[in-house]
């Protein structure tokens, strides 16, 4: 009887003692539960830093994200950007009947060949591409056939909504969104991983006034081609950059190779008598000439088997500036002799003219120059020839020229910076002497064409004739024409070129580089300096006459029927 | 109303003294587990070269014979159910130790045993039996002293255990671990003996660690995810993610189309991802439901051997749950357990059938038993 009490009050006391443990395990059960609760929620919800972390390896269970930046100008305006698109794929395998698929494809796909939609169809493999880059409207419709089999692959296509007019700068990239030219081929591993768009230097405004002004020249004196730059002299910064013919970048492999060619970066060109620029800065840097200098330039210069002639002889002696206003040749060779082989090269070096340009664009020409820089080599360049460099090159040193002599790498990226550090090749007195002359080119000498009133441009025109297979011909120039303005405190660097033009009754029969090329840089002056707030000046205005005064007794006065 | 209170047949005493809120809520997981095998398992079944409703059928199959055991064995008495269970339990034993002789060997372990065409995990039936029988060695030991019921019990979990690890199935044998330790506490196992278990239990995982490679590996994985391959538990987070406050919509999801096992071990993540955040805190509520809503039933019994079954299958259908969903989650390394009712798998979904079964019959309202809240 005692026992069974006992045992009694022991199964009480278990159950007790059960109970009490019970609320614990019970207790820390629901708090298991409520932390699985939490953690959900927090995935649910405060998943942010989960997604950056994993965010590279990231293709299942999110939505892909867009695998390239957008491309936009100095304004933000979009130049390339990437669609989300759906791509048709099959699993032939799954086909019932190829031939009626692909004849019902054919119907919302009329670009396909149905013999080769059914072949690809009937071939038994797990998977064929059928095409790439539907428009929405087309996916609606195939999948509206409800054929099994047929699959979307979500894909990006690369849209460039500014067309041609960019097409040499921002390039271009395949079906798999590799960059294969231009800024998409340059920088293609920053675009692919940018998360903010690459935000170019250029303007396209100021693309669109370049590329019009130079279409309507390039009409007009029926030319194979051509081509313009506008440079930020203080930045190096290209604003604007057109080559003629050129290419819709949405459709590059439709685009000829002659179209698709970048004249102003991967050409390299004689340029003629804007070279004269550099002979004289050199000249007057080195200090074997100043203004008052005068040279015999009444007579051709003979060397060997050349002749060196002016394209109009003044038969007379010529002050330095008046070498330049005239565009002599022979001038130009002697004060050449004056300076030397050895610092021509040196200064030429300096201004980058003999080695690659600094953009970034993978289509790039390296200059041509004589291997053995002889005496004749030192003559002919003084005036462009015998050397061969892309017109960027010569947009970029002619900056270093007018800027108070700073060479800048030339980018076609966005600089924060308002300037960038460069190289000093010439003097601030030497750039100021010639920004003078280049003003003379325009007031009174061979570039009055380019005179867009009120902004002070300066410049010097160009005539080459194009070397083919090694000779000369007459008929075939580069005719250029490369502009500052405004002259007394530079900011840009006009630069426009035309490739073969053909002399026109309006001109006389003249294609020169002032008749055709110097009227783009009149025009894109014009329009463009309102963009940048750049205001019209009297220049009639005494501190201006001072800034850009020559002080030098003319040798046969400001005559100005020089055409080259 | 389909039956009165004044009802006396069998199914009119079984409606108005079974817990039908834990009912209604097992219903629910049923249903779910229906929605999600539907919506996870045909990418898997594509994947392995099955008919791509393979496990859709079989999970419909099963789902009949499922709710049949658990409305049948609701309908035992407790004495029922405890001479069933021992039965039962002997006929697991049998049937482990035939898995580790006769079974399929599968990725390095052998589990399954074939009879007459349909592969049969056996612990998963263990499992509850064992509980059941466990609580019942125990509550006789707390009536009479003189029973050796700890003794037996002890050598019965030392046998089923060797037999679990044997296999090798250390998620299982942790699950069966845990059940066994909560109930010896429950019987009143003394506190120092408590924290000995605790310790004990703690260097058998710390063991398993330096003993086991593959056991290694996930734990260092999961201690440092640069250590190894973390893909199955990356995809999964990401689809919790992914899928948001409500999810992307039921077989939406994406990444039932990379993860082996979608449908089974990681269909929590499928859940997070096709129905969101709300559906799938309404399954862990579902979850903590029965847990508690039967543990509070517990409390209130006057028979400790009931107390301790329910307790015990309570603890076990807990554990399973949360160890799955916190491997899903990362909370705890990647362990290999079926989601109760939700995951694809047919002796997961009988067993644990069978386990709430009891607990039904066990917690339905008797006279004099006290459960009268």
């Amino acid at each position: 009887m005692s026992d069974r009490i006992a045992f009694e009050s022991t199964k009480k006391q278990a159950i007790e003692t059960a109970r009490t443990r019970l609320l614990v395990g019970g207790s820390l059960m629901a708090a298991a539960f409520f932390v699985v609760g939490v953690r959900l929620f927090d995935l649910a919800v405060f998943n942010e830093n989960e997604d950056l972390r994993r965010a590279a390896s990231r293709e299942i269970a999110r939505p892909t994200p867009m695998a390239r930046a957008d491309i936009v100008d100095r304004n933000g305006v979009l130049l390339a950007t990437s669609l989300k698109t759906a791509s048709l794929f099959a699993d032939p395998r799954k086909i019932a009947d190829p031939a009626d698929t692909a004849h019902r494809l054919i119907e919302i796909l009329p670009d396909l060949s149905e013999e080769v939609v059914a072949a690809r169809l009937g071939s038994g493999k797990s998977f064929v591409w059928l095409r790439r880059n539907l428009t929405p409207r087309q996916q609606f419709e195939v999948n509206r056939l409800g054929i099994p089999g047929l699959e979307f692959e979500k894909e990006e296509r690369r849209v460039y909504p500014h067309g041609r007019l960019a097409g040499h700068i921002v390039g271009f990239t395949n079906v798999d969104n590799v960059g294969l030219s231009g800024i998409e081929k340059s920088m293609d591993a920053a675009i692919a991983g940018a998360k903010t768009p690459l935000r170019l230097s250029i303007d396209i405004r100021v693309q669109q006034i370049l590329r019009q002004e130079l279409a309507g020249q390039i009409e007009k004196f029926k030319a194979i081609g051509g081509g313009g730059i506008v440079l930020d002299v203080e930045s190096g910064e290209v604003v604007a950059m057109v080559s003629l013919p050129d290419f819709d970048p949405n459709a590059a492999g439709q685009a000829g190779a002659d179209t698709r060619f970048n004249r102003m970066t991967l050409g390299v060109y004689e340029l003629g008598s804007v070279f004269k620029i550099f002979n004289h800065a050199i000249a007057l840097e080195t200090g074997v000439a100043t203004f008052a200098s005068r040279y015999d330039a009444t007579k051709p210069i003979r060397v060997a088997r050349f002749t060196i002639s002016d394209y109009h002889p003044k038969k007379s002696w010529l002050t330095v500036p008046e070498i330049f206003q005239h565009s002599s040749n022979i001038g130009s060779a002697k004060i050449a002799l004056d300076i030397g082989s050895d610092d021509q090269r040196k200064y030429l070096g300096h201004l980058g003219l003999l080695r690659r340009t600094s953009i970034e664009l993978p289509e790039q020409g390296l200059p041509m120059y004589p291997a053995r820089w002889r005496e004749i080599n030192t003559m002919t360049i003084s005036f462009g020839h015998g050397i061969a460099v892309s017109p960027l090159h010569l947009t970029s040193a002619v900056a270093a020229v007018v800027n108070g002599g700073i060479l800048r790498p030339a980018t076609l990226v966005e600089h924060d910076a308002k300037t960038t550090d460069g190289v000093q090749v010439f003097s601030a007195q030497t750039s100021d002497r010639m920004r003078r002359l280049l003003r003379l080119v325009v007031e009174t000498g061979t570039g009055r064409n380019a005179d867009a009133k009120g902004y002070l441009v300066g410049g010097k025109t160009g005539t080459a004739e194009k070397q083919v297979n090694g000779s000369y011909k007459r008929n075939a120039l580069i005719s250029s024409f490369v502009g500052v303005y405004p002259i007394t405190a530079p900011r840009f660097v006009v630069f426009a070129m035309l490739d073969e033009p053909k002399g026109i009754k309006e001109s006389y029969g003249y294609a020169t580089g002032g008749w055709t090329a110097a009227p783009v840089v009149q025009g894109v002056v014009a329009r463009m300096a309102p963009l940048f707030g750049i205001a019209p000046l009297d220049e009639t205005a005494p501190d201006i006459r001072h800034a850009i005064n020559i002080n030098a007794q003319p040798a046969i006065g400001n005559r100005s029927d020089a055409v080259n | 109303m389909p039956f009165t209170r004044a009802d006396t047949s069998i199914l009119g005493q079984w409606w108005w003294t079974v817990d039908r809120w834990s009912l209604a809520a097992i219903a629910a997981l049923m249903a779910f587990g229906a929605l999600l095998a539907a919506a996870s398992s045909p990418a898997v079944a594509e994947r392995i070269g099955l008919d791509e409703f393979y496990f859709i059928k079989r999970h419909f199959m099963l789902l009949p014979v499922a709710i049949a055991m658990i409305l049948a064995v609701s309908a035992m008495t407790p004495t029922q159910v405890r001479r069933m269970a021992v039965i039962a339990f002997l006929g697991c034993i049998v049937l482990l130790t035939a898995t580790l002789l006769f079974g399929i060997e599968i990725k390095g372990a052998r589990r399954w045993l074939s009879i007459a065409g349909f592969s049969l995990q056996a612990t998963e039936f263990v499992k509850p039996m064992f509980a059941v029988v466990a609580a019942w060695l125990f509550s006789e030991a707390a009536h009479d002293p003189r029973f050796p019921g700890r003794l037996i019990c002890t050598a019965l979990f030392a046998t089923v255990i060797a037999l679990v690890i044997a296999q090798p199935d250390l998620g299982q044998a942790v699950v069966i671990t845990g059940v066994w330790m909560a109930q010896f506490f429950l019987a009143g196992l003394p506190m120092w003996l408590v924290a000995g278990l605790v310790v004990l239990g703690v260097s058998g995982l710390v063991g398993s660690y330096f003993t086991l490679s593959h056991v290694a590996s996930r734990i260092d994985r999961f201690i440092d995810p640069k250590s190894g391959d973390t893909y199955q538990i990356e995809r999964s987070i990401e689809a919790f993610s992914s899928g948001g406050l409500f999810g992307r919509g039921p077989g939406e999801g994406q990444v039932k189309q990379v993860l082996p096992d979608a449908h089974a071990d990681f269909v929590f993540a499928v859940a997070g991802e096709e129905l969101g955040l709300f559906v799938a805190l309404f399954i862990v509520t579902l979850f903590a439901f029965i847990v508690l809503r039967g543990m509070s039933r517990a409390m209130s019994e006057q028979n400790l051997f009931i107390m301790l079954a329910v307790s015990g299958l309570l603890v076990q259908f807990g554990m399973q749950a949360l160890i799955n969903m916190g491997s899903s989650l990362q909370l705890i390394p990647t362990k290999g357990m079926t989601l109760p009712f939700i995951s694809y798998g047919g002796s997961s979904l009988l067993g644990v059938a069978l386990g709430l079964g009891m607990t039904l019959a066990l917690t339905r309202r008797r006279l004099g038993s006290g459960a009268s809240t």
